[in-house]
């Protein structure tokens, strides 16, 4: 017998916070406000993924957690122990196995299947926040669909940077209704968004979740012209060689000398390992 | 003749037991301007704030000549349709140019917002439209990308106008629109106010204390005083022959420079 109940949350809690997701996703992009729980960690580590997470979970599945794409980074690693011991459910670092996907800002270079759900930490989901900060105007421009303002975030960025220069949390227009942020994700994610997965987003300490649907409609905004360009490093990974995966600068010595390497830990080993079989033949 | 632009009817406005304006009759045609005075407190600002419908009236009616349907009750309409109208055939000037700007959005953005909130997409054609309003305001381009913060109350408020006037409205309510600015500055906007009036064929509704900006800009004056309208009129016939014994202390009480 187990001290806890199923994956921490009690059923009520899990049941409201289902129903808050069956609305998210009946209203792609809307965030809808649920009764965000004290979980046993701090906020800004996930509480509001982790929750969402926890009323998805059954015995059966398997979980993955990322940050920033990583595998084996503190936060990832603490929310994946978290799971095993709460809801002794099997957890894996292959992106293809799992079926529940926990991720802080990345999403997996691997293809997710409609048999996946990517659950997202969102730290805040308002994408109008700094530019409108009362929640009561915010809500009535959503309600009636006034986004001039989205539009002057990207104009300050072009007069100040000749460029777009928003480059992560780059804002979205879902099913051409909802303006959405899409959480601290690297906008070259953006164009990923549209997948087979369902995706869900929990923000623990704002009291949020939205979610979209599989296959579902989101354009990055942008200018006529000023089109919407996903950027990333002008490099390739210098492990796995791949030349199309999002990557990350790690400075290896104090000489100035830098790598870059995939931010996708799973995608990079499992291409390095195919490399030295390669190798071996 | 051209067709009435905005018919005001019995608008009354109760704070509690007392009276924020009550019993406000006028029309108001294309390209005409009508001043407001009054001493603070006569419930001028009510009344500016309850036509452009920031504040809920508790009786009358506003009909406001629109484009699509014609004269309609503004305050019968939706709170989008209202927001809208806001938005492109209105426009609203503070006193205080703090509370009509975008403190921490650049000049350029300042004036781009409300040409991006009905749907102006080009970021070329915005900027384009931005320099050519700063200029008209006296602005000069090179300031385009600084923010409000390091502009002059005067350029504050001269920037405030552009923003407003760049959807080309066909209304525009003015709260004190020269409070706080010194004489000289208060001179150059007055001018600048007087042109755009005449060449864009705007109406205005200007509410002020001060009987020289009124004297000025506007063609029609009304009077206020504990809420209700005392006098109205031709301004020069207001201001000359003062019928009202409260107008009469108004004028009087100009002191001469």
């Amino acid at each position: 017998m187990s001290d806890y109940n199923f994956a921490y949350l009690d059923e009520q809690t899990k049941r409201m916070i289902r129903r808050a997701i069956l609305k998210g996703l009946a209203i792609p992009g809307y965030q809808v406000p649920f009764a965000s729980r004290e979980m046993p960690m701090p906020y800004g580590w996930g509480t509001g993924g982790v929750q969402v997470s926890a009323a998805t979970l059954t015995p059966e599945d398997t979980l993955k957690v990322i940050d920033q794409g990583a595998d084996d980074t503190t936060n990832a690693i603490s929310i994946r122990k978290f799971f095993e011991k709460t809801a002794k459910i099997a957890t894996t670092e292959k992106t293809s196995s799992a079926s529940v996907i926990q991720t802080r800002h990345r999403i997996p270079e691997e293809q997710l299947t409609e048999d996946q759900i990517l659950v997202y930490q969102v730290p805040i989901p308002e994408p109008l926040r700094f530019l409108e900060p009362s929640e009561i105007e915010t809500r009535k421009m959503h309600a009636l669909e006034e986004y001039g303002l989205m539009h002057v975030k990207l104009y300050e960025d072009i007069s100040r940077h000749g460029a777009i220069a928003t480059s992560y949390a780059y804002p979205v227009k879902v099913e051409d209704r909802y303006v959405m942020d899409p959480s601290p994700i690297p906008k070259f994610d953006n164009p990923k968004m549209e997948m087979a997965a369902i995706q869900l987003f929990g923000a623990g300490r704002e009291q949020r979740i939205y979610a979209l649907p599989p296959h579902t409609k989101v354009v990055s905004l942008d200018f006529d012209d000023f089109p919407f360009e996903p950027s990333k490093a002008d490099y390739s990974c210098d492990l796995c060689g791949s030349e199309n995966s999002y990557l990350d600068e790690v400075i290896v010595d104090d000489e100035g000398g830098r790598i870059f390497v995939c931010s996708d830990t799973d995608f990079c080993s499992s291409r390095q390992s195919i490399n030295s079989e390669l190798i071996y033949e | 003749m051209s067709e009435l632009l905005l018919d005001v009817r019995g608008l009354s406005k109760y704070y509690g037991n007392r009276i924020g304006c009550a019993e406000v009759n006028f029309d108001l045609w294309p390209g005409e301007v009508m001043g407001i005075v009054g001493e603070s407190g006569s419930g001028k600002s009510t009344l500016l704030n309850c036509l452009a419908g920031q504040v809920e009236a508790d009786f009358g009616e506003v009909f406001f000549n629109t484009r699509s349907e014609g004269m309609k009750d503004t305050f019968q309409m939706s709170e989008p349709e209202r927001r809208m109208l806001s938005r492109t055939d209105w426009a609203f000037v503070h006193q205080n140019a703090r509370d009509g700007l975008r403190m921490n959005v650049s000049a350029g953005g300042n004036v781009g917002e409300r040409l991006m909130a009905v749907g102006s997409r080009h970021y070329g054609k915005i900027r384009e439209k931005a320099v050519d309003w700063l200029e008209r305001v006296e602005i000069h381009n090179s300031r385009i990308d600084d923010r409000p913060k390091a502009f002059s109350g005067g350029m504050q408020q001269r920037l405030q106008i552009a923003r407003n006037l760049v959807t080309g409205p066909r209304l525009v309510f003015m709260d004190e629109p020269t409070g706080g600015l010194d004489v000289s500055v208060q001179a150059r906007l007055l001018d600048l106010i007087k042109s755009l009036v005449r060449e864009l064929n705007l109406s205005a509704i200007i509410v002020t204390h001060d009987l020289a900006v009124v004297r000025l800009l506007a063609d029609r004056l009304m009077v206020m005083k504990d809420g209700y309208v005392v006098e109205s009129g031709l301004t020069d016939q207001v201001l000359d022959d003062p019928q009202h014994s409260y107008t009469q202390l108004l004028v009087s009480s100009v002191l001469q420079a």
